[in-house]
Formats: C-alpha cells, structure tokens, sequence
C-alpha cells in the first residue's frame, strides 16, 4: 500500500538523520584533535634534533661505538616489523594502508626465504594479523589517540630488546607520516639498527672542537644509554605523526559520510514526497469515483 | 655575576620544551660526578644526568629551577643543552603530592634498599627542591 511505503521512507530518513549527526560531530572532534596532535609532533622536533646531535657530535669524537645497536648483522635472517596502526576504524583506508604496506614487505621476505616477527600497535593491526594467522610479537595498543612519551619507552625497550638477543636482526617502522592536514604518506623506516650515515658525519662544526670534548661518564657509557634513548626518541616521533594522520584520515573519511549521508537524506525524501503525492492522487481519485458512481446511480 | 657574558640555554624533555633562552650560569648533577655548574664560554662537555634540581641563573637575576630526573647535557658553544627523560618546572610540581612521594619512599627506604626505592626517593627531593619545598635546606641542597 502507499502510505506503508511512505512511512517506512520517513523511517529511514530519521535513522540516516541521526547517522548524520554523529558523523558529525566525529569529524568536528577529529579536526580538533588535528591541531592538537600537529602541536605535539612540532613539540617534539626539538628533542629529536638535539638528540641526533648529541649522538654524532659522540661519534665524531670517536666514542667507541661497539653497542649492539650500531653494529649492523652481516646476513639478515629475521626482520621484526612495528606496524603503527589506529585502536578504532572509521577512518577510512588508514589502517588498511599501513597494514598493506607490512604485509607486502613480509611476503617478500618469506619468499627471500627470511624470517619475520611482527610487534602490532594499535588494535587493528593486531586483529588483522592475528586473524590471518601471522606470527605476532608482544603487542601494544590504547593510546593511537594521543600516544605518550611512556609508550615510546615501553616498545623501544621491547624492540631493542628483541635485537639485543639476536632474535631479530632488523626493526622496521611502518606508519604513516603527517605531513599536512592534507596529505600523509605511509613509510617504512628502518630502525635498529641505526644507520651510520645517521649517526655518523658531523653537523658542520669544526672537526675539533668536538674532538676535545669532556665526558662525566666516559664516552662510551654516554653512548650506550644515549642510544637506547635515541631509539625510542624516532618510536615516539613515529607514533605522534601517526596519531596526527589517524585524526586526519578520520576527518575526511567522516566529512565524506556527512556528506553522502545529506545527499541520501535528499534523495530519499524526494522519493518519499513522490510517494506521497501518489497516495494523496490515487485517494481523491477514488473519492471522485466513489462520487460519481453514487451520483450516477 | 651579574656582569658574565650570557650563554643560550635550552631544557628539552621528549614531549616538549621547558625552558629556551639567555642565563649566566647552570648549575645541574652528573651521574657519579656530583654537582656541576657551567658559566659563559665552558669548554665542551657531555654528561649523563642524574635526578637533581637544575638551576637556571638568568641574566635578570631571576632563578630558574628545574626538577630533572635522569637525561643528558650537551656543552658546545656556548650553548647548553639538557635533554632529559622527564623535567618539570618548578612553578607547575604539586609540592604536597611531591612530599607524600617521599615519605612513601623513606616508608620504603626503612624496610629494603631497593633500587626502585633509592630512585623514588631521589626524584621526590629533585621536584622538592625544585619546588622549593624541601624545608630545612638551602634552595639546592640535595
């Protein structure tokens, strides 16, 4: 019947209605937490910088660099990958890229004939890895939203930790980097062991005067806390750029739902108006003939 | 000292930036070397640092005090540099939660000499200090 169809139309209206205000607000939340989460990035830089500074200005005194960190294996046999991933979906392809991107280098290294292990951060990563049977490492996940420094140091004891022992001889970071509210791009990052040409080479200075340093403790103790350090300092860099792409992706893939949600809103009611229209036209229709057949009689 | 030349100074924690401008002399503590202050124009220097009370002596005579607990110092330049795990100003450290923290770990202290205890205990006097509320001593008496 026709005024069924009709008020099974305005149902569907309110339900898309009220999607829609929650689409909404989600995305007003997340181009809040843009901002927010750009800050964070941009207030770590500093940190970060000096850090690497330190490290060279180190090497380039010729601390003696004998730290499992910096000495890379001759052959490569198993790789652990940290995949940086959101603890929620609706965010569009962002978890699915960076999920992708891990799983294609892991399939390369499977065929190579290498091992592999995975230390899945965020949620998602870990359910979809757990899901298609991967080998999982330790995991770590609930604070995708707005990652602390503590965080950093939990996953940088554990990776440095799993390379100390030998079990892994290569730490990649997959994650996606901010680098505008516009674009991001999903990298990957080797880690541990740190690259020479990172730490190595000076940064302008002259070659003596970092040459006559004074160390409190010697050099090499300086240089063996300060790598760990180094390391959970580019994990935490890492996670805060993938925080701040996370909000972003998020933004857009709920600005587009809002969207689509306003055009179906259109579109249905159009449909339902229509419908409408027909049951009021086919109602006088029978009125009039009703009258017409009792008149005629 | 009002008349040393000036030297940048720069407190950086990994989550932000403490403290970035000119001051005449830092006095902060190394692992295993105890105190030490640098003026204008100290030869290069790297430290691994300990918890302690870091003060800032500005060049308008105000103080700066810092409560770091462990990180590095880096002494090039006539800049230095400390980048720590974790620092906080003294104007933003909670002097009661401080001092409940320590008296739980002398709590501790009392029963075993663990390391975790030592470490509480010495964090709790480096944001004390800094806060200034570690009656009895000297603005910078560990």
């Amino acid at each position: 019947m026709a005024g069924g169809q009709e008020r099974i139309l305005r149902g569907r209206i309110r339900s898309v209605q009220a999607t829609k205000k929650i689409t909404r607000a989600m995305e007003l939340i997340a181009a809040s937490r843009i901002v927010k989460a750009q800050q964070r990035v941009q207030a770590a830089v500093p940190y970060s910088e000096q850090i690497t500074e330190v490290v060279r200005d180190l090497a380039a005194a010729g601390a003696s660099s004998d730290s499992p960190l910096l000495a890379g294996r001759e052959t490569i046999q198993n790789v652990c990958y940290v995949a940086i991933t959101a603890d929620r979906g609706l965010c569009g392809g962002y978890n699915a890229s960076v999920l992708r991107a891990a799983e294609g280098e892991i399939k390369v290294d499977v065929q190579a004939g290498r091992g592999y292990t995975i230390v899945p951060v965020g949620r998602k990563a870990e359910s979809y890895f757990r899901f298609r049977g991967y080998t999982l490492d330790k995991g770590f996940a609930g604070f995708s939203d707005a990652p602390a420094y503590a965080n950093a140091k939990e996953i940088g004891q554990h990776v440095v930790e799993l390379y100390a022992s030998g079990a892994v001889d290569k730490v990649v970071l997959v994650y996606t980097r901010f680098i505008s509210a516009g674009s991001q791009e999903v990298v990957l990052r080797p880690l541990v062991p740190l690259e020479r040409s990172v730490v190595e080479g000076g940064d302008g200075k002259p070659a003596d005067a970092s040459a006559d340093y004074e160390y409190e403790p010697d050099p090499t103790a300086i240089l063996n806390t300060l790598l760990p350090r180094y390391v959970e300092a580019r994990i935490y860099a890492a996670l805060l750029n993938a925080a701040a792409s996370e909000h972003a992706f998020r933004q857009r893939a709920m600005k587009s739902a809002t969207d689509n949600a306003e055009e179906l809103i259109k579109s249905l009611s159009r449909i339902m108006n229509r419908a409408r229209q027909d049951a009021i036209t086919t109602e006088i229709m029978e009125i009039v003939g009703g009258a017409e057949a009792l008149s005629g009689s | 000292m009002s008349e040393t030349a000036a030297m940048r100074v720069e407190v950086v924690s990994p989550e932000r930036m403490l403290f970035s401008g000119e001051a005449n002399q830092v006095i902060t503590r190394t692992l295993g070397g105890g105190e030490i202050a640098f003026l204008a124009g100290h030869a290069p220097f790297l430290g691994a640092l300990d918890a302690c009370h870091t003060r800032i002596y500005q060049a308008d005579g105000k103080v700066v005090d810092v409560a770091i607990h462990g990180g590095f110092v880096e002494v090039s330049g006539n800049k230095v540099s400390l980048l720590t795990d974790l620092a906080e100003l003294g104007t933003e450290i909670d002097r009661a939660r401080a001092m409940r923290a320590k008296e739980a770990a002398e709590e501790r202290m009392r029963g075993e000499h663990d390391a975790d205890a030592v470490a509480s205990l010495s964090r709790a006097h480096a944001r004390l200090a800094a806060s200034g509320g570690l009656t009895g001593t000297p603005a910078g008496a560990h």
